[in-house]
This record gives C-alpha cells, sequence and structure tokens, in this order.
C-alpha cells in the first residue's frame, strides 16, 4: 500500500528509468576506450578488461542522473559568479599599470631559468592571442588557419637568417611584413564566405602553408626544418659566450659581466614582454580607430554594416592582415626562442590552442585572452603529473566554456550607448 | 591492353576505393548540415572510434577463430555501430544541444572542435597514441594484365570489399531516408524545422537520430578502412573528416546524393593527382579543392543556393 498523502509513485523511481539507460549507455561510451584495452602479446593483438574505470563511470552518471532533481535546484552553473572587477580612478589605474609593468620587467632576475623561459613562450601566445583576438573578438571571423601565419613569421626569420644571414632585428619586420602579405592574399578571395565556411577554408589555407613547408625542401629544409637560427642581438651586441664575427664584442663583454646563459633566457624574455605590449598597445588604439569600431559594427550585423555605406570587404581584410601581422612577430620571437624551425610546431593543434586562449579569454577581451594565455602554457607546467591529459581538457574546457560562459573568462566591455 | 591503361584502371580502383569510404564519412557530414546548419568538427572521430571498435571486437573474437569470415566482418561492424551510434547521440545531447539555441554559429562550431580534440586524446589515453596494428584478414586480391613484365593491375580483396559494403549501404540509406516514417520527418526538418515541429515531429528526436545515423555511416567507413591499412592511431578521424567534409561541399552540402558524389570525386581526384603529379602534394590537392570549391560554387554541384534574409 502507498504511504498516506501520495496516490502517485515517489518521484524517484520516475528517474530510476532514465539514469539505469543513462549508465548503460556510459558502459557502452566506455568499453571501447578504457574497459576493453588492447594489448600486443607477440604477433598478435589481445585484449585486456579493466571492468574498474567502467564501473565507476557508470556509478557516478547514475548517481548524477539521480541527483538531477536536487542539483537542479541548486541552480549550480546558472549563478557562477562574475569576477570581481574593480572600478578604479584613472589615477589608480596608471598606478597598477606601472606596478603590473615593474613586476613584470623585474621578477626574472630573481627566478630560476626555466620560469622565465616558460614566461618567454608565455609572452608568444600573448602575442598571438592578442592577434588572433583582432580577427575573431573584434571582427568575428573564425580563423582556424591562423597558425599558418605563425609559420610564415618563423620561417621568414629562419629563411633570411640562413640564406641571406639577416639577424633578429631586420627580419623581425620582414616577418610581420609577410605574414601580413600572407593574410591579404589569402584572404582577398576567401572573405566573401559566410562564418563556417570561412573557418574551414582559414583550417585549409593553414594546412596548405604546413605542406608547401614539408614539400619544398630546397628552401625551407622539408620535414627537418631549418636549425642554428641565432637569439637576438641588443643593440647590435650578440648574446652569446663568443662573438661570432672576429673581433666583435658580445653583449656581456660591454657591460663588463661574466658570461651567464641565463641572461640570455632573460634578455629573450624582456623582448617577448616588450614585443607583447607593443602588441597590446596597438590593438588597443586600433579597437578605438574607426576601423576598430568598423570590425565590431560588422561582427553584429553585416547586412545593416553595409547599408550604412561600410565595405565588409575591405573591413574584413584589414582584421585579417593586421592580426595575420602579429602572428609573424610571435613567429619570429618563437623561431629565436627555439633555434629551430620545422613544420611540426605548426599543426592545426596549435591553431586550437590559440583559438582556446581567445575563447577562454574572452572574445574581444585583451585582458582576458592575456590572462587566458599565460594560463594555458604555466598551468600545464606547473601539472607536469596531467602532460598526457592536457589536450584532452583543452578540449573539454573549450565545450564547458561555450556552454557555460560563451564570453569568457572576463568578457569584454562592449561599447554600448543607451538610448533612452 | 596496353599498360597506359591498365595503370589508370589500376588508379580508378584505388580512387574509387578511397572515395568510398569518404563519401561514408561525408553523409554524416552533409545529413547534419541539412538539418541543423551545424558543421560537426567532431564527425572524423567518430569514424575513428568506429575503426577502434572494430578492431577490439576482431581481437575479442581472434584471428584464427572458426567463424566464417563474412561473420567476423559482420559483428565487427555490428559492434562498431552500436558503439559509435551511442557516441553520436552522447555528443550531440551533452556538447551540442545545449549550444543550439545561440546566436552565434561560431559557439556551436567551437565547441564542435573542442569536442574533436576532446575525443582524439580521449582515446588516445585510453589506447594509446601510438600506432595499433590490425590483423589482416582479408587477404590475397585480383590480378590481371601484367603479361610480359608489363604494368600488373592488383586489386586486393579488402578494398573490394569496402567498395561492395559501401555501396549496399548507400542504397539501404536512400531507401530508409525515402520510405521509413524517421526518414520522412528528418527530410521535413531539412526543409523547414519549425513547420515540422508544429506539424507534430518530434524534432529533437529527430536531430538525435540524424547524428546516430551519420555515425553509423562513418562507424562502416572506419571498420572498412581498418581492414583495407592494416593500422589505426587515435587522430586518424581528424584528416579523414577534413576531407570528407570537402566531399560534402564538393557534392553540396546538405544533399546526400551530393555527399556520395563528392566523395567519389575527392577520391579519384586525389588519387590521380598522386599518381600524374607527385604523391607528396596528395594532401594539398583535397584543400585547394575545397578552397576552389567554396570560392567558386559555394554549393557545391548537387546542393541548393541559400538566401539570406534579413
Amino acid at each position: 500500500m502507498q504511504p498516506a498523502g501520495s496516490g502517485r509513485a515517489p518521484a524517484w523511481r520516475a528517474d530510476l528509468g532514465p539514469a539505469l539507460i543513462s549508465a548503460l549507455l556510459t558502459v557502452v561510451l566506455m568499453l571501447p576506450v578504457f574497459g576493453l584495452h588492447l594489448q600486443r602479446a607477440g604477433a598478435i593483438t589481445i585484449v585486456v578488461p579493466h571492468w574498474q574505470p567502467v564501473f565507476w563511470a557508470a556509478l557516478l552518471v547514475f548517481v548524477v542522473q539521480m541527483l538531477r532533481p536536487q542539483i537542479a535546484r541548486l541552480q549550480l552553473g546558472r549563478r557562477i559568479p562574475r569576477l570581481p572587477r574593480p572600478t578604479l580612478s584613472s589615477r589608480q589605474n596608471t598606478l597598477l599599470l606601472w606596478l603590473v609593468a615593474l613586476v613584470a620587467v623585474t621578477w626574472p632576475f630573481l627566478a630560476g631559468r626555466s620560469a622565465v623561459d616558460i614566461a618567454t613562450l608565455a609572452m608568444i601566445y600573448v602575442m598571438l592571442g592578442l592577434g588572433l583576438n583582432i580577427v575573431v573578438g573584434f571582427a568575428g571571423l573564425l580563423d582556424l588557419g591562423y597558425v599558418g601565419f605563425y609559420a610564415v613569421g618563423a620561417y621568414s626569420y629562419a629563411m633570411l637568417h640562413h640564406w641571406a644571414g639577416w639577424g633578429f632585428w631586420w627580419s623581425l619586420p620582414v616577418a610581420g611584413a609577410m605574414a601580413a602579405f600572407f593574410g591579404y592574399i589569402l584572404g582577398f578571395p576567401v572573405l566573401r564566405l559566410r562564418g563556417d565556411y570561412l573557418a574551414i577554408v582559414t583550417l585549409g589555407f593553414g594546412e596548405i602553408i604546413r605542406l608547401m613547408l614539408i614539400n619544398l625542401k630546397s628552401w625551407t629544409g622539408g620535414p627537418d626544418g631549418i636549425a642554428g637560427i641565432p637569439k637576438p642581438t641588443i643593440f647590435g651586441y650578440e648574446l652569446a659566450r663568443r662573438a661570432s664575427t672576429e673581433g666583435g664584442t658580445t653583449f656581456h663583454q660591454l657591460l663588463g659581466l661574466k658570461y651567464d646563459s641565463h641572461h640570455t633566457v632573460i634578455a629573450l624574455y624582456l623582448i617577448g614582454l616588450f614585443l607583447a605590449a607593443v602588441t597590446l598597445w596597438f590593438s588597443n588604439r586600433l579597437i578605438r580607430m574607426p576601423v576598430g569600431r568598423a570590425w565590431e559594427a560588422l561582427r553584429e550585423d553585416e547586412i545593416a554594416c553595409r547599408s550604412l555605406g561600410l565595405n565588409p570587404t575591405t573591413i574584413k581584410l584589414s582584421a585579417f592582415t593586421l592580426g595575420a601581422m602579429f602572428a609573424g612577430f610571435g613567429g619570429a620571437l618563437f623561431a629565436a626562442r627555439q633555434g629551430i624551425v620545422n613544420p611540426e610546431s605548426f599543426t592545426f593543434i596549435e591553431s586550437a590552442l590559440i583559438l582556446a586562449i581567445v575563447v577562454l579569454g574572452g572574445m574581444g577581451s585583451q585582458l582576458g585572452v592575456i590572462l587566458a594565455a599565460i594560463l594555458i602554457v604555466v598551468v600545464p607546467e606547473l601539472a607536469r603529473e596531467f602532460a598526457s591529459y592536457r589536450m584532452m581538457i583543452f578540449g573539454l574546457v573549450m565545450i564547458v566554456m561555450m556552454i557555460w560562459r560563451p564570453q569568457g573568462l572576463l568578457p569584454a566591455k562592449r561599447h554600448v550607448v543607451e538610448v533612452s | 591492353m596496353s599498360d597506359l591503361w591498365l595503370q589508370f584502371s589500376q588508379q580508378l580502383f584505388n580512387g574509387l576505393s578511397l572515395g568510398a569510404i569518404y563519401a561514408l564519412i561525408a553523409i554524416g557530414y552533409t545529413m547534419v548540415y541539412g538539418i541543423i546548419g551545424m558543421i560537426n568538427f567532431a564527425h572524423g572521430e567518430i569514424y575513428m572510434i568506429g575503426a577502434y571498435t572494430g578492431l577490439i571486437t576482431l581481437s575479442i573474437i581472434g584471428v584464427d577463430s572458426a567463424l566464417p569470415l563474412f561473420m567476423v566482418i559482420g559483428l565487427m561492424l555490428i559492434a562498431a555501430v552500436l558503439v559509435t551510434g551511442v557516441y553520436g547521440l552522447a555528443v550531440e545531447q551533452i556538447a551540442y544541444k545545449p549550444v543550439r539555441k545561440s546566436e552565434s554559429r561560431l559557439v556551436a562550431l567551437i565547441t564542435a572542435i573542442g569536442m574533436s580534440i576532446f575525443l582524439q586524446n580521449w582515446m588516445a589515453a585510453g589506447q594509446g597514441a601510438r600506432d595499433t596494428a590490425v590483423p589482416q584478414i582479408v587477404t590475397g586480391s585480383l590480378r590481371f594484365g601484367g603479361g610480359g613484365g608489363g604494368f600488373e593491375v592488383y586489386v586486393p580483396y579488402a578494398r573490394i570489399l569496402v567498395i561492395v559494403v559501401t555501396v549496399v549501404m548507400m542504397i539501404a540509406l536512400a531507401f530508409y531516408i525515402k520510405y521509413s516514417r524517421m526518414g520522412r520527418a528528418s527530410r521535413a526538418c531539412s526543409q523547414d524545422m519549425q513547420m515540422a515541429g508544429l506539424l507534430g515531429i518530434d524534432i529533437n528526436r529527430v536531430i538525435s537520430f540524424t547524428f546516430i545515423l551519420g555515425a553509423v555511416m562513418a562507424a562502416v567507413g572506419g571498420v572498412l578502412i581498418a581492414l583495407a591499412v592494416g593500422k589505426l592511431n587515435p587522430f586518424i578521424g581528424f584528416i579523414a573528416g577534413i576531407k570528407a567534409f570537402t566531399a560534402a561541399v564538393l557534392g553540396g552540402i546538405g544533399s546526400v546524393p551530393g555527399a556520395m558524389l563528392g566523395g567519389v570525386l575527392l577520391g579519384l581526384a586525389e588519387t590521380f593527382a598522386a599518381a600524374y603529379i607527385s604523391s607528396e602534394y596528395k594532401d594539398i590537392v583535397a584543400f585547394l579543392i575545397l578552397v576552389l570549391i567554396l570560392l567558386v560554387r559555394p554549393t557545391g554541384l548537387l546542393g541548393k543556393p541559400e538566401v539570406e534574409k534579413v
């Protein structure tokens, strides 16, 4: 007999069926990946069952499904707290900015070598993130081949050095210009396409650039790439133990210091910091210029934009070209840091990583992108034991962000004028 | 027959068997796009999971079991279809359904890219990232020509199997879409989803069904390619997915016959480019076709033009 006061079956019984089905489906999802492990035994492949992970996953899904009404009542996920963003007066703002700059410049002198090296990498990703942010965040064009322009920049420096003996500072503007040029000529035909088609075509271009780098062996060194790329010089003085030219002076000799390879790492970091700051300043100016406003207008509504007399192709092309240029600068710095470039560094995954930075930070939000770039480079270094799960977690983060917080960690402030 | 002609027929055969695989995967892209207008980036990974499931089933049965060959292959296909069907459903329900209503198309696309990366590394975490060998159970080949030291056409049975199974699947699919209740509902949804909903069609079910059906076709492709190529790794889905997407665009995305045609054409184009131009530029050919077709005729060969309304 039913307990008094309820004519219907208790609520949990209605959940039982779907929860059991979910658990069963989880078993099917887990079996071919973690449940039945393929192992080589001599000449043949055998299957070794691991029931534990399958069981726990199924149990977890079952419990979560049963508790769903309670979880829904907690309103979890709906109320992710807004990250605090204190409002500062412009004076405090300037002070804070100087403070951050001071810390950014001085900390490497106190830190370890590998930490500074990773920070240099973070600076490269900050540049790439800010560059892609122009294309994806400001102009709303999904570019999945961004890594192609990065590769153009890196190979520009590598090839200029290899074939013509150019130094870093001469190659840097050329690397930016080459990448911008590629952005321009590749952007020209494709920008008439709609959002998702554009994404796929840019992906195609990125892959074409990589495949060309592999196949043009006589110029690019093919799959082996180009090695022996020197570090940047400082005001014309080399950062090396000995000057490469007869009678030349190196930087440490100039200052009368003892040679220490740690100094090279610090110098490279400072150059990275400087270039990242320039990128930030530049893109910060751009968004306030008429062309920046036009990008945002275009992102919001292309048809309205056109009816107001803006030429969408020119505007998109400018975003594409400028975004590519920063990838070129980043690429040149990357080549200098690595000392070697090869096509392996420029796969689609790299594009996805840079996109993840922009998405995680918040499309259009420069501060967010900087934070996300640092997070994405530094966190995997801190959590080495999870290194093999790194990409899996990236994928997961992209999905979760899109579902719960598509505006990113630090959403961009939109320039909105309320009409009363 | 002259050597030239024999070489040509060899390439024709290679291209057809490659194109058959592309066509099987392309169906999933085109059906999903036709219904919800989204590029399911993770579709190539479903194909990869299908291939792995086939291999696991084969390893459980054992290479030297007493079962007849067609039953072994049949069981591999059934297992792969079941598992990937569930994967298709889960991916749609967990990742895509929550973002379906969002105003920006980029949201769904980025979710799909995230799903693709996740599934690749999910499989790599479970089964290892390296190449796994697939035992060759379909051995032997047809050979003809080759008289007097000339060119010999080499047609492995495994590749013939690819073509035969693909043709059977395509015919079954065409009938299913045309005559079944669910097929009719799905065609209605691809024409006008809102109207179909008003007429009492359960749209959510149709969308889930589309994902499952696409996954099933890709799984068949995965098992077949595992048998024909003989090795697997968790990242085979990416390039295959892009190629199949190219095939879907080439044929006209949203159109099922277009996906079949596009797959075969792309397979042929790639094989002939590899044979007569340079094998190193094989992948570039596929990407160039993708870029060119989107620029010149974005609706593809059999697609209908789409007009954007304000």
